[in-house]
């Protein structure tokens, strides 16, 4: 019989050459991998290491929010694609969140003719797979014909095979970027200062349009107007944003795709709400309105950040499928720069690490903003 | 004593049917009050107008056939493009005369699929069993050499054949993957534990298609050319690595629901780590993790769509061919229409199943 102490240190003896194992395993694996990788990269006579970042690329792509040639760095090539990745991420949490608060909403609400309409909405873009829903759009645009073809707006914007012309501010991309920051950032001040949501809405739309249109008149060119308005003259349009037709069909996509996925996260954050308070708010005399705002919402936000920020971190990584419709985002001008430059090790790892880096910014804001949201308890 | 006061009619009174709560409750919200009315006249007829809509383009003008291929018009929908090239399809590149096989397998997979809703099956070893049986079924079916039948390589599958295959195996392979994460994550030795954390988290903030391509183009340079194997292979090892990254933190969950007594009380009873673990712990675990579990499938579906841009010739990529030559090159829409109405089929249904069981899993647990 053996006595507490000898099973002790055997099972102590255990753990050391179960997690020995492992270590060695691990190193076992990595020699591997780093010895083949050397031998198969000599035997295709390739150099490693990241000079090839300061040579030209020699290839164009579709899209780019700043100035751009074919001569520029594979560094500054990869630094527009993620530009792009961030900038597609970004609009579509945007936009994803706040479509998705009205779609779940509406599920969430008695109506039977509203709650059929989102119903729908949801079960059938919420299972079809994204990339499929991409590609359909891509060639549904693509198939639009010319500018002379094109579906007009009201004659302010115009849709056609060769993209989108919006009526919009006369400032370069970068200024606009900066102001949709400014803008989000905004959002989330007066989300955690706990402003009313009603009151709180107005701030943030007087706040922006103010900004916005101060901007405008700042900015733009000398000489020409606060807006530009997009219009047919000849075969091309003059004039006006042009969205082309790749991150058009990119941004609806995921924006279709993610809001059904959202309008779910907040349709459950608002059904956990226990119905006590409901009544409480009833009981009190609030409106609707004032019921949905003041107690339902700030109820379920709790609930519903931590999904919500995943969705958000799948949006970022949902971006990845803009190379299926030639949408130059990080992961289409990663693969490019591989095929062209062969460097294909230390690529894959730049794109990994700034995966890497975007989503666990992404983690630790929405973590920030849980704690924030979370009921003090007394 | 109060029973006499009850008179018979009263006792006879029968609940509300669940039909006529249902209409009750349409009736008081939708049409209870002017704001009411008006919504609902606004929102149906919408509804209506886009539902007449496609009907009108996709049923009533609709030409069926691909004889009467010269009737399609602008008017309505040329299903022709189905009827002549959906063999394409589905089946891809595979020999034309071999397709029955094809078909057997995926029946396979399917049933396979149908059969695990079952709750007869719900316990590790008959699962394992039931997946193992119903993908090496499709294997053999599809390959075809170890059954006297005139060999397919994997280079030859496509479709909606190739869609399944990849969805089976990746399940098949990453459930044990998920729950072998699960518990070194759980595991007291530290640096199992880190290594578990390590890699469950890089995968998760990865894009499926990042490792997707780095399994397919960059893992060969890391290889020894005896290791490297099919390209299909490694994606698949891939796609299963990246769904038990996702599949262990499902299992996390479930662990998480277990008490800590019942550990200590199987550790008093004298049981070891495994017995404790096989006996006690995971079927209650298994339990718990059902509805996120079927969750993870629904989106493994879905995201085997992915592999079309790594070159593979899934039922995304066979769709584009269909209407890739200049006769059928106008229907592209009826063609991505029918690709979408398959997936929404498999995904619709398996998702109403896994809230239905959700549903199911709240009643007993009240």
């Amino acid at each position: 019989m053996p006595t507490a102490d000898v099973l002790r240190k055997k099972s102590k003896q255990r753990r050391l050459i179960i997690q020995g194992t492992l270590v060695v395993l691990t190193v076992l694996a990595i020699w591997g991998a780093v010895s083949n990788a050397q031998y198969n990269l000599t035997r295709l006579n390739m150099t490693s290491g990241f000079s090839f970042l300061d040579r030209g690329t020699g290839w164009d792509y579709s899209f780019s929010l700043i100035e751009r040639s074919i001569n520029d760095t594979y560094a500054h090539t990869l630094l527009i694609g993620l530009l792009n990745t961030l900038f597609v991420g970004f609009i579509c949490i945007i936009t994803t969140t706040i479509f998705g608060f009205i779609i779940g909403t509406m599920r969430d609400a008695r109506h039977p003719a509203v709650n059929l309409a989102a119903t729908v909405y949801v079960q059938i873009f919420r299972n079809i797979p994204l990339i499929l829903q991409a590609i359909f759009l891509y060639a549904i645009l693509i198939h639009m014909g010319g500018p002379r073809q094109a579906m007009s707006l009201g004659d302010v914007a115009f849709l056609s095979g060769r993209g989108v012309m919006l009526p919009g501010l006369n400032i370069s991309p970068t200024a606009a970027v900066v102001l949709l920051l400014v803008s989000f950032a905004l959002v989330i001040g007066l989300i955690v200062a706990k402003v009313a949501l009603w009151r709180g809405l107005a701030i943030w739309f007087v706040g922006t349009l103010v900004l916005t249109l101060a901007a405008g008149h700042v900015l733009r060119p000398a000489g020409e107007a606060l807006f530009t308005i997009p219009s047919l003259q000849g075969l091309r349009f003059q004039g006006g944003i042009s969205v082309p037709i790749e991150l058009f069909a990119l941004i609806v996509s995921i924006t279709l795709y993610g809001t059904a996925y959202i309008a779910e996260i907040v349709r459950g954050g608002l059904s956990q709400v226990p119905r006590g308070l409901v009544e409480a708010g009833q009981a009190l005399g609030l409106s609707r309105a004032s019921i949905w705002s003041r107690i339902k919402v700030p109820m379920a936000l709790r609930s519903i950040i931590p999904p919500l920020g995943n969705q958000w971190i799948f949006m970022m990584k949902a971006t990845t499928i803009g190379i299926a419709i030639g949408f130059s985002d990080l992961f289409y001008i990663t693969v490019n720069s591989i095929s062209q430059s062969g460097q294909t090790l230390e690529l894959i790892l730049l794109l990994m690490l700034t995966f890497l880096a975007i989503n666990y910014s992404i983690a630790i804001f929405t973590n920030w903003l849980n704690a924030r949201l979370q009921l003090k308890e007394h | 004593m109060a029973m006499t006061d009850i008179t018979p009619a009263a006792v006879l009174v029968a609940p509300p049917s669940r039909f006529e709560i249902a209409r009750g409750r349409f009736l008081k919200y939708g049409f209870g009050s002017p704001l009411a009315i008006a919504i609902s006249i606004v929102v149906f007829a919408i509804l209506g107008w886009i539902a007449w809509s496609f009907l009108d383009w996709a049923v009533f003008n609709a030409v069926w056939s691909k004889e009467n291929v010269e009737q399609c018009g602008e008017h309505g929908a040329c299903w022709s493009v189905i009827d002549a090239r959906h063999r394409l399809i589905l089946f891809g590149t595979y020999p034309f005369e071999e397709h029955w096989r094809s078909t057997l397998a995926a029946i396979a997979i399917v049933a396979t699929v149908l059969l695990s809703c079952l709750p007869a099956m719900w316990q590790a070893r008959r699962l394992a069993i039931l997946w193992i049986v119903g993908f090496a079924t499709y294997y053999l079916l599809m390959e075809g050499s170890l059954l006297g039948l005139p060999q397919v390589t994997t280079d030859g599958w496509g479709g909606l054949s190739l869609t399944l295959f990849l969805f089976a195996a990746v399940v098949l392979l990453g459930m044990p993957m998920g729950l072998g994460l699960a518990l070194m994550r759980r595991s007291e030795m530290l640096i199992v534990k880190w290594f578990a954390v390590i890699i469950i988290d890089t995968f998760r903030s990865l894009p499926l298609v990042t490792t997707l391509f780095t399994a397919a183009v960059v893992l060969p340079l890391f290889l020894p050319s005896w290791l490297e194997g099919d390209k299909i292979w490694r994606v698949i090892f891939g796609f299963a690595l990246f769904f038990a990254c996702y599949q262990a933190e499902v299992f996390r969950g479930g662990f998480q629901a277990i008490p800590k007594g019942q550990f200590e009380a199987g550790k008093a009873l004298g049981l070891g780590y495994w017995s404790i673990l096989s006996q006690i712990v995971l079927p209650q675990v298994f339990r718990h993790a059902l509805p996120s579990t079927i969750n993870m499938v629904v989106v493994t579906f879905k995201e085997t769509a992915i592999v079309t841009i790594i070159g593979f010739f899934d039922i995304l990529a066979s769709g584009k061919t269909a209407f890739g030559t200049a006769d059928w090159a106008p229907y592209y829409i009826e063609v991505y229409l029918f690709v979408a109405a398959i997936y929404w089929v498999f995904i619709f249904s398996l998702g109403q199943y896994g809230e239905y069981l959700k549903g199911r899993m709240a009643l007993s647990e009240r």
